[in-house]
Order: C-alpha cells, then sequence, then structure tokens
C-alpha cells in the first residue's frame, strides 16, 4: 500500500497544526461559528446529535494494521470504544470533543492518515473495489489509479472549491463490487482491442434526492490522460453548475439536463484543450506510486483444499469467502452484521483482533467494504481454520455476506442532524425477523439498503429492497423500495405506494419475500425476479 | 412552552438551558417564552455553546421534567436508542418509550 514520503508527512502535519490553531482561535472566541464550520469540515469534524462525529478517511478503504490499531486506541482514548465505518469505506467516531480533535488528527497522521475531503464540496473519498488487488477477476490493481487521482487533485484549488460534493470510483473487473454508476466520476479498467490498458468513463451518477445512473461517457481512455479529462469534465461541470440552487448543484444534474452526447461533446471539446497544454502527469510518477501496490511475496504450491469437517466453519466458509488470483490463497469477508447488533459498528477490542489477524495472515492488510464490513484480501486456505475460529471468539463470524440479513444501514436518526428516520432499529427488527441462517440461505442473495433520509448515505436507491425514513408530521414513517441494484446491471429501485410504520415495513418487506418464494424460478435471485416479474407482482403481495 | 438547546462548544454534549445556565438533562429545562433569541445571541457570544436553537415542548405528562415536542430532540435527550448503555440513563428500562 502507498507510504507517505516526507512531503506527504509534512503536509499531513501542517494541516494539523492549522486546524489546531483554528480550534483554539474558535475555543477562545476569536471565530464565529459561521468561520469555523467550513474549517473543521475541511477536517471531517461535523457536529451530530450527540456531538461532534469525525470521519476518518480510508482511501479506497486500504488499512494496514497499524493504522486499524490506532483507530482502536482512538476509539478507546477519544470516543466511547466503537467506531462506524460507511458506505464511503470511511470510519466514523460519534463522540467526540472539540478540544480533542486536533490531538486526533496528530495521532492519525503518525499513521499516514487524516480526515481530509470527508466533508465539503471537494473530492471526497476516492472508493475503490474492496477486493483490489486480491480479486481473480480483476485485470489489474485499481488502487494505484485511485492513488494517483487522489495525489492529483488533493488541494488543487480548480478541485478544492468545487460546486457541490464529488465522488469517484475505480474498479478493475468486469464484476462491480464498488457500485460504479452510482458515482459522479466512475473509471472502469478495462483493456481495448490491442491490450492496452484504459479507462472506460462513466460520469452523472449519484443517489440522494435526485437519483441518476451515471452514463458512459467515454468507451475507452488512455490511463496517461486522466488528468486533463478529469479536468475536463469539471470544468464543464464549473462552467454551468446551478450554484445558486442547492438542489440543483451536483454533477448528475447537468449531466443529465445536457443528455450524454451533449456533455460528453463539451467534455470532449475541453479535453482537447487540456491536452495541449501537457499536463498530464508523466508515466515516471504513475510508476513510483504503482511501487507501493505490487503484490505480495504470494507462497507457490500452496494445497487449495480445505479441511470442512468442522460444520459450522463449512457454513462460514461457504457464505464468506471470494476467489483470489493467487492459487491456494482466499479472500476473507467479515461480517460487521450480527443479528441485532448495529451494521457497520465495530469495536476497539474487534479491531484490535482483526488488525491482529491482518498482521498474522494476511500480509499486514486490511479492505473496508462499502457494504460495511471488512475484507482480509489474502489469506491462505490453509490458515482459513485458524482465521475463523479468532473471529468466531471475538463475536465476528456471522456467515450472512450478501444475504437478507446483511443490510445497509445509515446511522438514521439514532446519530444524524440531517435524518429524518432511524434506519438501525429497522434493520435490527428486519434482521431479527430473517435470523435463522436456512432461511437465509434458501433466499439467497438479496440486498437490503435503509437511509434515514432522501440523501441515501444507506443506498437505499440501490437497494434488491430499500427502506427510506421520512418524516411524518412528526412521526417517523418508512418507504418500501424494490429492484435497485450497485453491481454491474445497475438499476434504480422505484417506490412501492404508501409507507408503512417501523413494524408494518417489516411486514411488508417479508410479504414481499415471501411474494419471490413463491414465484422464483430455479436459479433466480430476489432480484432477478423482481425484473421478471415487474413491480405489479411485488405490489399484490404487500398491500393485498 | 419554548425551551432552548444546543451543544456544548468544547464537548459537544447536548444541553439545555436551565434558566441560569446550561444542562445536560432535559429535565432541567426551563420556559424561555419569548426570550429565546436574546439569550441564543449572548450564550453563542460567550462561546458556551453552538448550534443552539428553540424548540417547542410541554411538561412530559409522566411526571419527568420536559417533554420535546419532536422526536429528534427526545433522541437528543436521550442518547441513541440503539444504544441505551451509552444514553443518560442506562438503567431506565422505560427511557427508551419515553422517545418514541
Amino acid at each position: 500500500m502507498y507510504k507517505y514520503d516526507q512531503y506527504d508527512h509534512a503536509m499531513v502535519r501542517a494541516r494539523v497544526e492549522d486546524f489546531r490553531d483554528q480550534t483554539r482561535r474558535r475555543l477562545a472566541g476569536q471565530m464565529t461559528d459561521d468561520q469555523f464550520k467550513p474549517l473543521r469540515l475541511k477536517n471531517g469534524l461535523y457536529l451530530q446529535l450527540h456531538a461532534y462525529m469525525l470521519r476518518v478517511a480510508i482511501p479506497y478503504g486500504t488499512l494496514n494494521s497499524t493504522q486499524m490499531r490506532k483507530l482502536a486506541h482512538i476509539a478507546r482514548t477519544y470516543d466511547r470504544g466503537y467506531g462506524h465505518f460507511t458506505t464511503r469505506q470511511n470510519l466514523q467516531y460519534h463522540w467526540i470533543k472539540l478540544e480533542d480533535a486536533p490531538d486526533i488528527l496528530g495521532e492519525l497522521a503518525e499513521v499516514e492518515m487524516h480526515a481530509i475531503q470527508t466533508s465539503g464540496e471537494s473530492i471526497r473519498n476516492i472508493s475503490a473495489d474492496h477486493y483490489a488487488g486480491a480479486a481473480a477477476d480483476e485485470i489489474m490493481d485499481p488502487r494505484p489509479w485511485a492513488e494517483t487521482i487522489r495525489q492529483m487533485t488533493t488541494f488543487m484549488p480548480e478541485f478544492s472549491y468545487l460546486p457541490r460534493k464529488f465522488k469517484i470510483a475505480v474498479i478493475a473487473a468486469e464484476a462491480d463490487r464498488a457500485a460504479l454508476r452510482w458515482h459522479d466520476f466512475a473509471l472502469r479498467i478495462v483493456r481495448n482491442e490491442a491490450g492496452e490498458v484504459g479507462f472506460q468513463v462513466f460520469a452523472g451518477g449519484g443517489m440522494g434526492r435526485t437519483p441518476f445512473i451515471a452514463y458512459e461517457i467515454r468507451e475507452f481512455l488512455p490511463t496517461g490522460q486522466i488528468l486533463s479529462y478529469l479536468q475536463a469534465v469539471l470544468r464543464v461541470w464549473n462552467r454551468h453548475a446551478r450554484r445558486d440552487n442547492i438542489h440543483k448543484q451536483r454533477m448528475k444534474i447537468l449531466v443529465h439536463e445536457l443528455g450524454q452526447e451533449e456533455f460528453s461533446r463539451q467534455v470532449e471539446e475541453e479535453h482537447q484543450h487540456f491536452l495541449a497544454l501537457g499536463e498530464d502527469f508523466p508515466q515516471a510518477e504513475y510508476d513510483r506510486i504503482a511501487a507501493y501496490f505490487a503484490p505480495p511475496a504470494f507462497e507457490t504450491g500452496l494445497p487449495d483444499e480445505i479441511d470442512r469437517s468442522d460444520p459450522d466453519f463449512a457454513v462460514w466458509l461457504d457464505q464468506q469467502l471470494a476467489p483470489h488470483k493467487a492459487p491456494g490463497y482466499a479472500i476473507v469477508n467479515i461480517s460487521l452484521k450480527p443479528i441485532q447488533g448495529i451494521g457497520g459498528d465495530i469495536t476497539a477490542d474487534q479491531m484490535d483482533v482483526v488488525a491482529d489477524l491482518a498482521e498474522r495472515y494476511s500480509f499486514d492488510e486490511l479492505r473496508v467494504a462499502h457494504t460495511q464490513n471488512l475484507v482480509l484480501p489474502h489469506v491462505r486456505k490453509a490458515d482459513l481454520y485458524a482465521v475463523w475460529e479468532t473471529l468466531r471468539d471475538a463475536g465476528l463470524a456471522d456467515a450472512n455476506l450478501d444475504l437478507v440479513t446483511d443490510i445497509i444501514a445509515c446511522p438514521g436518526l439514532d446519530y444524524c442532524t440531517l435524518a429524518n428516520a432511524r434506519s438501525i432499529p429497522v434493520a435490527q427488527k428486519i434482521a431479527d425477523r430473517f435470523a435463522d441462517p436456512q432461511r437465509q440461505r434458501d433466499l439467497g442473495e438479496l440486498k437490503i439498503k435503509i437511509s434515514g433520509c432522501i440523501n441515501a448515505c444507506g443506498h437505499h436507491h440501490a437497494g434488491h429492497i430499500g427502506v427510506l425514513g421520512v418524516d411524518r408530521k412528526g412521526t417517523e414513517s418508512y418507504q418500501l423500495l424494490l429492484g435497485g441494484s450497485g453491481d454491474e446491471e445497475t438499476s434504480q429501485a422505484k417506490i412501492t405506494g404508501p409507507g408503512f410504520d417501523e413494524d408494518g415495513i417489516v411486514d411488508a418487506i417479508e410479504r414481499a419475500v415471501e411474494r419471490y418464494r413463491e414465484v422464483r424460478e430455479p436459479g433466480e435471485r430476489f432480484l432477478d425476479t423482481y425484473r421478471r416479474v415487474g413491480m405489479e407482482g411485488f405490489k399484490e403481495a404487500i398491500y393485498g | 412552552m419554548k425551551i432552548l438547546t444546543g451543544n456544548d462548544l468544547k464537548n459537544g454534549r447536548v444541553v439545555w438551558w436551565d434558566g441560569q445556565g446550561w444542562s445536560i438533562h432535559v429535565e432541567d429545562a426551563a420556559d424561555v417564552g419569548d426570550q429565546a433569541d436574546a439569550i441564543l445571541a449572548r450564550e453563542d457570544a460567550a462561546c458556551r455553546v453552538n448550534g443552539g436553537y428553540a424548540i417547542e415542548a410541554e411538561p412530559d405528562p409522566a411526571g419527568r421534567g420536559v417533554r420535546p415536542a419532536h422526536i429528534k430532540d427526545r433522541i437528543r435527550a436521550y442518547g441513541p436508542t440503539v444504544r441505551p448503555d451509552l444514553t443518560l440513563k442506562p438503567a431506565d428500562p422505560n427511557a427508551g418509550t419515553w422517545v418514541i
């Protein structure tokens, strides 16, 4: 993974000291809240319902054990013993004191971490396939490109005062595990017919109040032109952006108002201008960054056979593993979705356990998935039983990856100032209703995603089953959506009809799921059946 | 009745105006009548509270002090409903019901 050089260290330390001084001045009354707020937000510090919330950036979801132990230390020392992994592969602490925030950022800087660009009108933490560097189906590791773009754009003035936030994702496989087309700007690394590596480029995606799926705007972009192309995209957006209307500032609005063809035309025109300036980064700079992502020294000749004689272990194996590119290795998914737990939450002690496992069994690497789970990317199959035993003892061995209880849920009204309704209790009730492991496996892949407001941090637009919490005259109400997806066949979920109360939404989901069981054809997932049958076939079951 | 709430500037804790200063217990909240803007301006200038605002509330029919009208403020007063151990009343089995 990327290692800070002298310049990086100096830059992040200087940023911490800047914020220390800004905080001191605010506490001394030398700055108003209006003056201080944009400064703290640029350092990931929000004010939420119960305290300040610090959002720590985890670039493309990659961590090492030292960083994870530092996150555990911060949770114990400055928060209440836990953290919450988000759908942007970041980590949030919900009980932070302003007077501690500079020290926390200083501690993060010690392990090459920060909270820059986790808020504000900037390029947010760039996300990537959480199996990057390990997946059997990728054509290359996409993280060097994510890192290159991160370095090119961080603190660059043209990318620092954008009309609105801007989200980028990078993947390198046909399978989309990063919700690519729900991003403002998304790159899929591909090979053309000549065997050259380039980017398939998408633009204009996003969830929130006005959801749009990104269009493809370039079938093949040579990798060396990415900076000039990104500048061209942002130039077009900056030129037309509705800075006068917060609800129309996101780039997705512009892309869909101009249309795929016209937006692409204007970008291509601008791109020619930027290309002529010759400011794209040199190949040597990419090579420097890519060297940090060289694959670990995988052993050869390892067996692929796994002793499955422990039945509980066998169940976990069948659900939590993904194919690794190296023979004898597997990708291990760690569920953070225990029944009755809080999705994405992890205690400081559990963080330490996972850090130890990464250090001992996974070349010191960890990944955060946008699904609010963790990944050990490089585990020898011969070590899987030992890994599972440790996870089991730490309460981290649930076998529910991509099943009905592997629910994405935002913090909702239990923590968030923007929320209209609670998300977590609904997720817990749904998980409790479908807790029977046999029933979960019988239902197969079924992705439920819950947001507590229209900002859609819980990705409800992309849920096979989505739930949106709304405020109905001071009472929590929940809308049900069906048919969304964030994979390579991206689709936007549609609202079924009138909303439900907290218990009613659980019953409605169960009725939809039972309808699926009744009408599914062999091999069909819930989403496949929905796409074949359509909304009407489900509405009747849901509303009677 | 109208009461004032905000977050303590230094530590972010939810606080309620009790007539003299800021309390972490909503039960202490005082009816500010038409003085909300004046109190908030003074307290903001003194850097004691962040993001202060006035809300509607009513005396709690169960005799537990003051109950904010909106669920968001009741959750602020109590803590996250999904983590009773982190609330101000971790041992009170009825506290969650008060919120909802």
